[in-house]
């Protein structure tokens, strides 16, 4: 067999991608489930972290900080592990998908809540002064005034920092989430050929290309304008 | 409260893995020893071929770089580490991890240095080739140096990112700290291995994250 010939049957297995399509499609479903409410639930959780920790209290502050200092430093494989050997012992019980929706949502909540928060100390105080001296609350300053402009500024970093956590959906695969990893290394095994393997990257490129492209449009849109 | 303390934070079990724990240590040392520089210069030849005169050279880079984005660093590896034995190549789990981190993060450290050299105006340029200076004194005096105070908290971050991202060779069975602390865990049913395993990093990327925020937040201003 000539080399073309190998390489097409070690990676592009004709009947291997008609048996293992429809998993693999499956997977894709999985993935993009986890994806949306990861970033749903990330996003929100840490723009509300960012308003709490705009609003002064020191111990909440101490706290939010510690939370995302710790939740941006540790691995995320190593947070998933330890939630999914951990809580059963002291008997919470959580499915596979609901402890990657967990982790990967706190630890997006802590990177977003940081940009938030860079975001709304950008904003001049000037901004608040006026704000609040036209009769704004303190409520509708925040709301109408600072965020609109903070927002903006947050766009670039968080488009890019939302990606590289939803890509962390493959880490689903060591704790036994049926994403597209997981149907890939599972079909691979089974099939004994890298087929499938190559079927999974795929399905990424697929699936994030798109987004890393619009990414950047977004970066380069909303770019942070520098002196 | 008592059972929290037990499962998570066990001295006895954690006494117990601390010294396979910390030989797992040296081996996450070690890989980022490699995967950075490696990443780092990988990333610069990115930069630098991006820049390419030729259009076929600066799309396929382009196209290279959105790729390697694209695909989570654990399927690379696991392709590396799983797929390439069938077409012939059987590669260590150290060299794997090094192969499929280096594709990862020289696209991504690419695409800082790229900002970065974007983010210094022509004017730069041209003044300092004005002045007489070559085409690569100009990059190095004038250039380089603008473009890394400017993505620097890009870099720091990524960097973290990298090290952060060496737990993934725990998967192609690398006995790296995370390894070690998984197959105490195994051994003990009793995840106080990976709190103490988590709290290594946490002494290791704490002072750098502290530090990050404060380079992102004074941009901000």
């Amino acid at each position: 067999m000539d080399r073309g010939a190998l390489f097409v049957e070690t990676f592009f297995k004709r009947d291997l991608i008609a048996r293992y399509l429809p998993d693999i499609l499956k997977g894709m479903v999985v993935t993009i489930e986890i994806a949306v409410v990861v970033v749903l639930t990330g996003i929100v959780l840490g723009l509300v972290l960012a308003l709490v920790r705009s609003s002064g209290l020191r111990l909440v502050n101490l706290l939010i900080v510690v939370f995302a200092d710790i939740a941006r430093a540790l691995p995320p494989l190593v947070i998933v592990l330890i939630v999914y050997f951990g809580l059963p012992n002291v008997g919470v019980s959580l499915s596979s998908f609901a402890v990657l929706w967990l982790v990967l949502s706190l630890v997006l909540a802590a990177f977003a809540e940081e940009i938030f928060w860079a975001g709304i100390l950008s904003v001049r105080k000037g901004q608040w002064e006026a704000g609040r001296s036209t009769g704004l609350t303190y409520g509708q300053t925040l709301a109408y005034i600072i965020l609109p402009q903070a927002v903006r500024l947050t766009v670039p970093p968080l488009t890019n920092r939302t990606i590289t956590i939803t890509k962390n959906t493959a880490l689903g695969t060591v704790i036994g989430v049926p994403e597209i990893l997981n149907q890939a290394t599972t079909a691979q095994s089974f099939s004994g050929n890298a087929t499938p393997l190559m079927m999974g990257a795929i399905a990424y490129v697929l699936l994030f290309v798109p987004v890393v492209i619009a990414g950047r449009f977004i970066e380069t849109r909303f770019a942070w304008r520098r002196a | 409260m008592d059972a929290i303390a037990q499962q998570f934070f066990n001295i006895g079990i954690m006494r117990a893995a601390a010294p396979l724990i910390l030989h797992g240590l040296v081996m996450t040392l070690l890989v980022c020893l490699a995967v950075v520089p490696l990443g780092l210069i990988g990333g610069l030849a990115v930069a630098m071929a991006s820049r390419a005169h030729a259009r076929a050279t600066r799309f396929a880079v382009a196209a290279l770089v959105d790729i390697f984005r694209a695909i989570p660093p654990l399927v690379l590896l696991i392709f590396v580490h799983a797929g390439l034995p069938f077409a012939g190549l059987r590669l260590s789990p150290f060299a794997s991890v090094c192969v499929a981190f280096f594709l990862n993060n020289s696209a991504y450290y690419g695409e800082i240095y790229r900002a970065g050299l974007d983010s210094v105006g022509r004017g730069q340029w041209e003044a300092a080739r004005s002045t007489g200076l070559t085409g690569w004194q100009a990059l190095i005096y004038v250039v380089v140096p603008q473009a890394v105070r400017n993505v620097l908290p890009d870099l720091v971050s990524n960097t973290v990112e990298v090290v952060k991202l060496t737990s993934l060779a725990s998967v192609v069975a690398l006995p790296e700290m995370l390894y070690a602390a998984e197959m105490a865990r195994s051994l003990t049913y009793n995840p106080s291995p990976i709190v103490l395993a988590a709290a290594i990093y946490l002494v290791l990327l704490w002072p750098v994250v502290r530090l990050m925020s404060r380079l992102e937040h004074r941009l901000g201003g």
